[in-house]
């Protein structure tokens, strides 16, 4: 309790139980809370972030906002020094582009730049202006100086909604565009602010960025499929299937896969983690997962369309022993024309020995006379 | 020209025979065949297994590319969702079953390659494919060898063998202890490695056996007091503890003497050192050149008087 | 003993029943490619618990064992001194290299990845402990010594053609490409007659070691047959697994050589119009009663021996077919001691008949029929399967009614038969 003011509104034990979370949600042993906690107390430790909008709805900053699980927005807010946030930060006009400006000056190469929202790319970017100056420009001059770069949701990470073809604006990620800084993504529609937290966590607790998967994705919370953790999971395995909306299965709580679950195919930990803080999301309260978090799903195939299950596990029922019939017998065919062959083989036999001469005849002379 | 007839070539048959005799002689004589102990494999406790299939699931992550396994479809199941096979196949190397006599009798069973200490695969193989490791035990399949001939399962005392009867390319298809898989990189079966109730142990077949006997000791009455694969077939590597009859889990009763042993003895005798097949070309060359000699001047009178008629015969 | 105690047969090779020979082998090739293409599993019935189907059964277990009708004259000719049959031994040999030939080719449709075939070669990769090993290198071996022993029909036809159906051929196709046909195909074709000459009087001085080596093999490989099935003690029924199995086969494949050497004989005479070689046949079948008595003594013995013989007379499914198979070895060899019906060539043909059948029977039910791998397994062959082994063994008799028309094999016959022969033949066309 050595900074209590740090915190405003946060108490001790809430303040525990946040990294505890963060920890084990990080895959950490659990001795590794108090550096967790030594880590997120340390004022001078505050890693300066700056947070671009794009082309975005602002949901992801919605959603962190609304994780109210001991208000992790106020502990996200003051454990970072948030330079820049267009839709949170109190200043406006020249002064916020001052506040980024001097950020950037004071920071350089040590802030964490997050960004939120697709790029668009088109006719020199000039869809998206902030501050008259597109985002393709505010991008590559936030990135130059950034220590690493986080994109938040799926439009950052991938290009998102307004990607999807024709793809008026071309828009694209921020990985498409920076090559030369590492660019995690937490894709998702909207992403976990846990997931946020914890790699920001990460960040500034090794100094160094958590591991990612291909997509550049952090392994301990993209690392798995949704579909290998899922409350429903044990309807799979079983064959319980919901076949429509509001149908038997579908109030029973089975399987949502036959109405088009992506679950199987969608990295990552909403079946584990939930949303709101009190586990909700969207295959527990009965619609399909939409694979949010994955650039070849959302949005590029149906809701309803199924997808192909590539390591399929074994069904929930058990073969006998004794499998009573095992390979292949006869068929009426095959046994029909053996009959004929055979019978047809027998007759020309015995028509045969009928033709051949019984006992020493005329052709045995020929041979005597030799 | 002494006609070596019937008596001589009875003679012959009667050589042969008496060698085939001694086969089956040598045969009959049980000879103590070397148990390693020290070679590797698994004990499989059918009381301790849950039924999770685990095991399964790890096997196929672990060795589907190396052991080109795909999936199995039931046949309700059009949309691919499950691997359900039904029996060790041309994809799936190791399997749980339920054996369900009663609701209250009732036993899973795993199945995979026994890696027999003489195996009869090895025994067969015509090139060398199937081979057994000296110092593991481990019972492998080299499919750049194979030529697909079937024959270790016909060998096979346990039907472990499995060929891809539907590929164009198809190859033999059985458990290799994870060799070039999960052995090689964590030093256990994916099997053993994923059970979560320890029902699948991994080691040293002494140390098996010794925990196997132990486990029989500690609890009188929970187990058939029998280890299965200790002395089946010569002993393997793949040891069973269970509470039911081992045939109803579908382990064949099978003799002590593995059938390697009785079929290499009768083939070693006829074949040993290549002598008998030399000694039976000689004699037979000799037969017959003295016959054709006995020939020879009726020869030279025929080709004299075939020699005229060759024009016409053409 | 030359060249010329052997003849070609002149009638035409375009019959209805080549015709019918022609479609059975197109249907059963056809079927090879969709093996190939789709996987053993999609033209036949064969499983994991029955990987040996009918092709292994009866194309190589059975099949070598009627194509045992050169190895049986050889033994008879060379090693038992009966010179007089030499004239038969052609078209034994004939049929005994096209029957080891297609069994080696549906050896090689059966197995699984024959491209590997090769490792036989390797030394590194040889398995002395495998029969099958045996048996491979020995029905290779085998049919190339059948080869070597059918090769000088082909060179005498060689040396003496004119090349008339090739000049011909020729002719037709340098005019039609509208050049003259150069001279140097004619003395191509001149130096391939030379060639012939001067092979085959050296190959003549060798043939009988190649010839011997030609009745050795076949008793190694025909007893390593048997042998495949001593390893599969748990899976054979106890009525044929037994440690006697390679000299069952043994004797199994001299018995069915000679039986079918006679049923060749009596067969190709009668389809080509040509006298009835009774003396030899009669001859012939003197020696098979001998072998069948000594064959079943061992499989009585045996049984005995084992305790068996209480399952052999049980009346099950297993005992049933081996009481077949006895009986009919049985009733043919009984037949055959009757001197009046040695003399008879229906009752030749009948009772060689019955002990090939018999005999056959013995290898199906040590392959196939008294083989059970365990609860709930079951094999019928398919089809498609049976198109395939009826495709190759058509080709077989395709190939043999082929050859006896343009290859001197058929035994010469005197001037006044071969007239009546001719007539018999031209009627018939």
């Amino acid at each position: 309790m050595s900074k209590p003011d740090l915190f405003p509104g946060v108490n001790r034990r809430d303040f525990m139980k946040t990294c505890v979370t963060v920890s084990a949600m990080l895959g950490l042993p659990f001795g590794m809370v108090s550096k967790v906690a030594a880590a997120a107390q340390k004022a001078d430790n505050r890693p300066a972030v700056i947070w671009l909008h794009f082309q975005e709805c602002t949901g992801c900053s919605e959603s962190l906002l609304r994780s109210s699980h001991p208000t992790v927005a106020n502990l996200i807010l003051d454990m970072v020094s948030l330079d820049y946030h267009e839709t949170l930060m109190a200043g406006s006009g020249h002064q916020a582009e001052k506040s980024l400006h001097d950020s950037m000056q004071a920071n350089k190469g040590k802030y964490i730049l997050v960004v939120e929202g697709g790029i668009p790319t088109k006719d020199n970017g000039i869809y998206c202006k902030v501050g008259g100056k597109t985002a393709l420009e505010s991008l590559r001059k936030a990135a130059d100086g950034a220590a690493a770069i986080i994109s938040i949701g799926t439009c950052a990470s991938y290009g998102g909604i307004q990607s999807v073809g024709p793809n008026p604006t071309g828009a694209v990620g921020v990985g498409d565009i920076i090559k030369d800084k590492p660019v995690i993504n937490l894709p998702g529609c909207p992403p976990s602010p846990y997931n946020f937290l914890s790699t920001v966590l990460y960040y500034v607790t090794f100094k160094k960025l958590p591991e990612l998967d291909k997509m550049g994705r952090p392994m301990f919370a993209y690392g798995r499929k949704i579909h290998e953790h899922c409350e429903r999971r044990a309807h799979f395995d079983a064959g319980r299937f919901a076949k429509a909306f509001g149908d038997e299965g579908h109030s029973l709580g089975y399987c949502l896969y036959k109405l088009g679950c992506k679950g199987p195919a969608t990295h990552a930990n909403c079946s584990v983690l939930g949303f709101n803080d009190i586990g909700v999301w969207p295959v527990g309260v009965g619609h399909p997962c939409i694979g949010c978090t994955e650039p070849d799903l959302l949005f590029k195939t149906a809701i309803a369309d199924k997808v192909q299950i590539h390591e399929p596990t074994p069904f929930d029922s058990y073969a006998p022993v004794d499998l009573k019939d095992k390979g292949k017998g006869p068929d009426p065919l095959t046994t029909g024309v053996i009959g004929l062959a055979a019978g047809a083989a027998i007759g020309a036999g015995i028509m045969m020995a009928k033709k051949l001469p019984d006992g020493p005849e005329k052709e045995d002379d020929h041979e005597k006379t030799e | 020209m002494r006609k070596p007839s019937r008596r001589d070539f009875l003679k012959i048959m009667g050589a042969t025979g008496a060698a085939l005799l001694a086969g089956r002689a040598g045969a009959e004589a049980s000879e103590e065949h070397h148990v390693n102990n020290e070679t590797i494999g698994m004990l499989y406790d059918a009381t301790k297994c849950v039924g999770c299939k685990a095991c399964m699931s790890a096997c196929k992550r672990v060795n589907s590319d190396y052991g080109s396994l795909s999936y199995e479809q039931a046949k309700f199941d059009s949309d691919g969702l499950w691997d359900a096979p039904e029996d060790l196949s041309g994809s799936t190397r190791t399997l749980i079953k339920l054996f369900k006599e009663s609701d209250k009798q009732w036993s899973y069973v795993k199945y995979s390659c026994m890696h027999c200490q003489k195996p009869s695969c090895v025994s067969v193989c015509p090139v060398s494919a199937m081979t057994r490791d000296k110092m593991t035990g481990t019972v492998d399949y080299n499919k750049d060898a194979c030529i697909g001939c079937r024959y270790c399962q016909v060998a096979c005392a346990f039907n472990i063998p499995k060929f891809q009867w539907e590929k164009a390319i198809p190859q033999i298809v059985k458990c290799d202890l994870c060799k070039n898989t999960n052995l090689l990189k964590k030093g256990i079966t994916a099997c053993a490695e994923v059970c979560p109730v320890g029902a699948i142990m991994f080691g040293k077949r002494k140390d098996l056996l010794e925990e196997a006997n132990k486990r029989l000791s500690e609890n009188p009455g929970k187990y058939l007091n029998h280890i299965y694969g200790e002395k089946e077939v010569g002993g393997t590597n793949h040891l069973y503890l269970s509470a039911m009859q081992f045939n109803k889990l579908g382990l064949p009763v099978l003799a002590n003497e593995a059938p390697a042993e009785f079929s290499e003895k009768i083939q070693h005798t006829i074949y040993k050192g290549f002598i008998a097949p030399v000694a039976l070309y000689g004699t037979l060359c000799f037969v017959a050149l003295k016959n054709m000699k006995g020939h020879g001047t009726d020869d030279k009178h025929s080709e004299k008087e075939e020699k005229g008629e060759s024009d016409h015969g053409a | 003993m030359g060249h010329d105690e052997y003849q070609k047969h002149d009638a035409k090779i375009l019959t209805p029943t080549f015709i019918v020979l022609l479609t059975l082998t197109l249907i059963g090739f056809a079927l090879i490619a969709v093996r190939f293409i789709k996987g053993i599993g999609a033209v036949t019935n064969m499983s994991d618990g029955y990987p040996w189907g009918i092709w292994i059964t009866y194309d190589v277990a059975t099949g070598t064992a009627i194509a045992c009708g050169g190895y049986a004259m050889a033994i008879l000719i060379y090693i038992r001194n009966h010179m007089h049959y030499h004239p038969m031994i052609r078209s034994a040999i004939l049929t005994s290299m096209f029957g080891y030939g297609l069994a080696g080719f549906s050896v090689m449709v059966d197995v699984g990845r024959p491209w590997n075939s090769y490792n036989f070669f390797i030394p590194s990769k040889w398995q002395a402990n495998s029969a099958m090993f045996e048996v491979a290198l020995c029905v290779m071996a085998y049919t190339t010594v059948l080869l070597l022993e059918f090769l000088p029909a082909v060179l005498t036809t060689l040396e003496k053609t004119e090349w008339k159906t090739l000049q011909l051929l020729l002719d037709m196709l340098y005019s039609r490409m509208g050049m003259k046909r150069p001279e140097r195909i004619g003395e191509r074709l001149d130096k391939v007659k030379e060639v012939a000459a001067w092979l085959k009087p050296r190959l003549d001085k060798v043939l009988i070691f190649v010839i011997v080596l030609g009745i050795t093999l076949p008793t190694m490989h025909q007893s390593s047959l048997g042998s495949l099935l001593l390893i599969a003690s748990t899976k054979l029924h106890p009525l044929w697994h037994t440690g006697f199995l390679p000299l069952l086969f043994l004797i199994n494949c001299m018995f069915i050589g000679y039986s079918i050497a006679i049923l060749e004989s009596v067969i190709s005479c009668y389809a080509f119009k040509r006298p009835f070689e009774t003396k030899e046949l009669s001859g012939m079948a003197r020696i098979i009663p001998w072998l069948t008595v000594i064959w079943l003594a061992v499989v009585i013995g045996d049984l005995a021996w084992r305790g068996q013989l209480g399952a052999a007379l049980s009346f099950d499914f297993y005992s049933r077919f081996f009481l077949l198979e006895f009986c009919l070895v049985a009733g043919g060899s009984l037949l055959l001691f009757s001197g009046r019906k040695r003399e008879s060539i229906r009752w030749l043909f009948a009772s060689a008949v019955l002990i090939v059948l018999g005999g056959a029977l013995y290898r199906f039910n040590v392959y196939l029929i008294g083989f059970n791998p365990g609860k709930g397994w079951h094999y019928f062959p398919s089809l498609a399967e049976l198109m395939i082994t009826v495709g190759i063994v058509a080709f077989e008799i395709l190939g043999y009614q082929v050859l006896v028309k343009i290859l001197p094999v058929l035994p010469k016959l005197h001037t006044r038969q071969q007239i009546d022969a001719g007539h018999a033949a031209e009627g018939k066309a």
